[in-house]
């Protein structure tokens, strides 16, 4: 058995999460065959395997992390390194017959040879594949890099959507593309699959184990960092936001916004940037003997997604009208969503927002974002009666939490933050940009 | 930026020359007139070479990757999609010319005759400049941006002194140029300024030949530059061509033209090839972080391998037979390639690589070295 150990895929990767095994012990498997995906500090990567031959270890589960120079897979080896798999269908040299595997490459018209059956015993103990239409007659095992699959946008979405890999669909198209139906297909096989063979989930009263990996281990880490690190002190304020409900209205039909998501977070973004220029110590970094005011803001925005909880932000929120903090926001948060965060925009961040008001939480004690000494929980606003000059009336009252780091900030400052951001929201005519 | 509409969905300055629509019918566009006759005069045997070129290394490209992936390479710079416009202008020049290369010039090295496992032993690390220059009048891969270019005017410089006092019919003849290759990120460096001022000041023999592939790493062309590069030309006082650089005979026209100008004593000329890196920049980078899934595939339909074999089964009724026979050379040459690289031993050492830098001696390198046996000492004892 050859061991072939984990490479180093980018410049200067030390260590890579095993993502996906496409093998398991017992497998065939020929060279350039896809045989794992690992995620790395940059990017999911796919890893051909090196040899031709039978996958005898794995030596690393889904989740876990593999250092550079570690065993990665173990596999008998059952042919020369000149056996490779994507040969031709004639014979070119002399080094025997080949293995009609899978090919990756494009084979544009090319009527398959009628196979040359004679004494062409394919050399691993893999089955022939079973005869197949032609369009359908080459599934195709790609390098990310090349993997440049055909469909159209819509089929592209339907796939991603149900989370699957367009390279690993046979395409039945017109011109080599992905279809629709050959979506579909893969789903039902699936699912018949599913039902088939998947094993119950954990059994009520019983305990999971799950690996800590990936953005979980990143949050795990910042958050005990901060918490042990920092002193919190949390502060609670209510605020009757219903001005800002009708100002958003207008904002909403102003043509200039057309394009755009308003809500409450946009003037929340807005009051708070401004509040932090006013307070900087809610906007500041503990260094230890020294501590930096920022009289700039970089705005977090806390963000859920698939891979789990993120903190960009956006530069220079405080130089920003409304108009360009809304579009900031949509753009930071889309790219969040769709896993396309930059580095950059993780980085730098001076204060944070939490938006659990969207959970239906009315407040909460947040935990700074390390590095920063001010985070805002905005809580659900809602309808509910109070006292206007004397009168019982129906308003929109939201709760605005507050953790701050209390090596810089005392009760008074996180007071006076906390009114200039009540201020704004109770009355927005005060953005004056 | 004014841009016109390709039939490949290929967004192209309006003054770029094609002639080649994306399914190899020829469909030249407005600005290829003075270039349809010379295009479409390109025989049979160019345009299957030019093909057999960029098939082999397609193949051999994705073998990049894979040994890459099996830790056999530090990095590989895959060329996919650029094909045609390397195979256009490789094949425009005489062995006599020499080309100063990026580290991504596949195409071209294999017109030269270079080894794959020579440009290979340079992406392994194992080597200090993978081939000797004059072996293939190729100059080693340049990972420095631009840092071949005023090497390439250089060069054209010595060239133009020679020639002088020549005949047009010797310059015909025996004349040499360079060819200076360089992207659209690379255009942005100061380097490519003095050599462009310069070349235009001595009337140098050097061809500018820009392989415009949209994205610099993950800066995209719209940023580099608010006008098509090959507009630049005009100011340093020189011609400048733009060409649909996934159209092989419409860059080999181009590129023989600008050739012969820069042969015959004309001074510098650009070129301007527009083609798209539908790759990823090396195996280091993740596009998917950068550009949209919906931009890939709209330039998928631009391949250049596509259209150059519709193009040779439509105008020259070649057939699967010669397809399939270079498909299976590809394979052949990844087999061989394989069998050559795989677990094979550097061929000096990283001490030996500081005696090689410069041709003499040099104290910058010397002290370099000084430091390195001392550092080496170091780890040994501990």
């Amino acid at each position: 058995m050859k061991i072939f150990t984990l490479p180093d895929v980018g410049e200067g990767l030390t260590e890579a999460d095993v993502a996906n095994w496409m093998v398991k012990a017992g497998d065939t498997v020929t060279v350039n065959q896809v045989i794992a995906e690992i995620e790395t500090a940059k990017s999911l990567v796919e890893i051909p395997s090196p040899w031709a031959g039978i996958v005898e270890e794995l030596y690393a589960e889904v989740g876990d992390t593999v250092n550079v120079g570690d065993n990665f897979i173990g596999i008998k080896v059952t042919s020369t390194a000149g056996d490779d798999d994507d040969a031709p269908q004639a014979p070119l040299v002399g080094t025997g017959p080949k293995a009609d595997t899978p090919g990756r490459r494009r084979r544009r018209g090319r009527p398959r040879a009628a196979a040359p059956a004679e004494a062409e015993t394919p050399v691993a103990s893999e089955p022939e594949p079973a005869p197949v239409p032609e369009a359908a007659a080459e599934p195709v095992q790609k390098s990310d890099l090349f993997a440049k699959v055909l469909a159209k946008p819509p089929v592209r979405k339907l796939a991603k959507d149900h989370g699957l890999d367009l390279t690993t669909i046979t395409p039945t198209g017109q011109h080599g593309e992905v279809t629709r139906a050959d979506v579909h297909a893969v789903l039902e096989a699936d699912t018949a699959e599913t039902t088939a063979t998947s094993t119950a989930p954990v059994a009520a009263g019983e305990s999971e184990s799950i690996k800590v990996t990936g953005v979980r281990k990143a949050t795990a880490k910042a958050v005990t960092e901060s918490y042990t690190s920092a002193p919190h002190i949390s502060v609670f304020r209510q605020v009757d936001a219903t001005r800002t409900m009708e100002y958003l209205e207008t904002l909403k039909k102003h043509p200039r916004f057309e394009n755009v998501r308003v809500s409450p977070l946009l003037v929340l973004a807005m009051a708070v940037s401004q509040a932090a220029l006013n307070t900087p110590q809610a906007n500041a970094t503990w260094h230890g003997d020294t501590y930096s005011l920022h009289h700039y803001v970089n705005l977090g925005l806390a963000a859920a997604t698939k891979r789990g909880l993120i903190v960009p932000n956006i530069k220079n929120a405080h130089d920003m009208n409304q108009l360009q903090m809304a579009e900031a926001i949509q753009e930071l948060t889309g790219r969040a969503r769709e896993g396309k965060t930059q580095p950059a925009e993780l980085a730098g961040g001076t204060i944070t927002i939490t938006n659990i008001g969207v959970l239906g939480l009315d407040t909460g004690t947040p935990i700074l974002n390390p590095g920063e000494s001010g985070i805002i929980a905005f809580g659900a606003i809602r309808q509910q009666p109070w006292v206007v000059n004397g009168q019982m009336e129906p308003r929109w009252i939201t709760t605005l939490g507050g953790s701050f780091d209390h090596r810089i900030v005392d009760g008074m400052e996180a007071g006076a933050f906390l009114a200039d951001v009540a201020a704004i929201l109770e009355e927005p005519a005060l953005l004056i940009s | 930026m004014s841009t016109i509409s390709s039939p490949t969905g290929h967004q192209l300055p309006e003054e770029a020359i094609g002639v080649l629509s994306a399914d190899g019918f020829i469909d030249p566009t407005e600005s290829a007139k003075a270039f349809v006759d010379d295009a479409t005069a390109i025989d049979h045997e160019r345009v299957a070479e030019m093909y057999r070129l960029m098939a082999n290394t397609r193949r051999i490209d994705e073998e990049g990757v894979n040994l890459q992936r099996q830790g056999q390479l530090v990095l590989w710079t895959p060329s996919l999609g650029q094909e045609a416009a390397q195979a256009g202008a490789v094949t425009a020049l005489q062995d006599r010319d020499w080309i100063f290369p990026t580290y991504r010039e596949h195409v071209m090295a294999r017109g030269r005759g270079i080894p794959d496992e020579k440009v290979f032993d340079f992406f392994r690390g194992a080597v200090h400049a993978g081939w000797k220059p004059s072996d293939y009048n190729m100059q080693p891969y340049t990972v420095v941006l631009a840092a071949q270019v005023p090497h390439a005017v250089g060069y054209g410089w010595g060239i133009a002194q020679q020639q002088r006092g020549w005949t047009d019919a010797r310059r015909a003849e025996e004349g040499r140029v360079a060819v200076a290759c360089f992207g659209d990120g690379a255009s942005t460096e100061g380097d490519i300024h003095e050599a462009m001022v310069f070349a235009a000041s001595f009337d140098t023999p050097v061809v500018f030949f820009i392989q415009n592939n949209y994205w610099a790493i993950s800066t995209p062309f719209e940023v580099q530059s608010k006008v098509p590069l090959f507009k630049r030309a005009k100011g340093y006082g020189f011609e400048g061509f733009a060409v649909d650089g996934n159209d092989p005979i419409a860059t080999a026209a181009v590129m023989d033209h600008a050739v012969d100008h820069a042969r015959r004593g004309g001074g510098p000329v650009l070129v301007e090839a527009h083609t798209y890196r539908m790759g990823a920049h090396t195996t280091a980078d993740d596009p998917t972080k950068y550009r949209t899934s919906e931009e890939e595939s709209q330039y998928a339909q631009s391949d250049p391998m596509v259209r150059t074999e519709q193009y040779l089964r439509r105008r020259f009724d070649y057939t699967d037979a010669f397809f399939d026979e270079i498909a299976a050379e590809s394979e052949q040459l990844a087999v061989n390639l394989r069998e050559k690289i795989v677990d094979a031993p550097d061929t000096i050492s990283l001490r030996e690589k500081f005696d090689l830098v410069y041709a003499e001696e040099h104290p910058l390198v010397d002290a370099q070295a000084v430091a390195f046996d001392r550092w080496m000492e170091d780890e040994d004892a501990s």
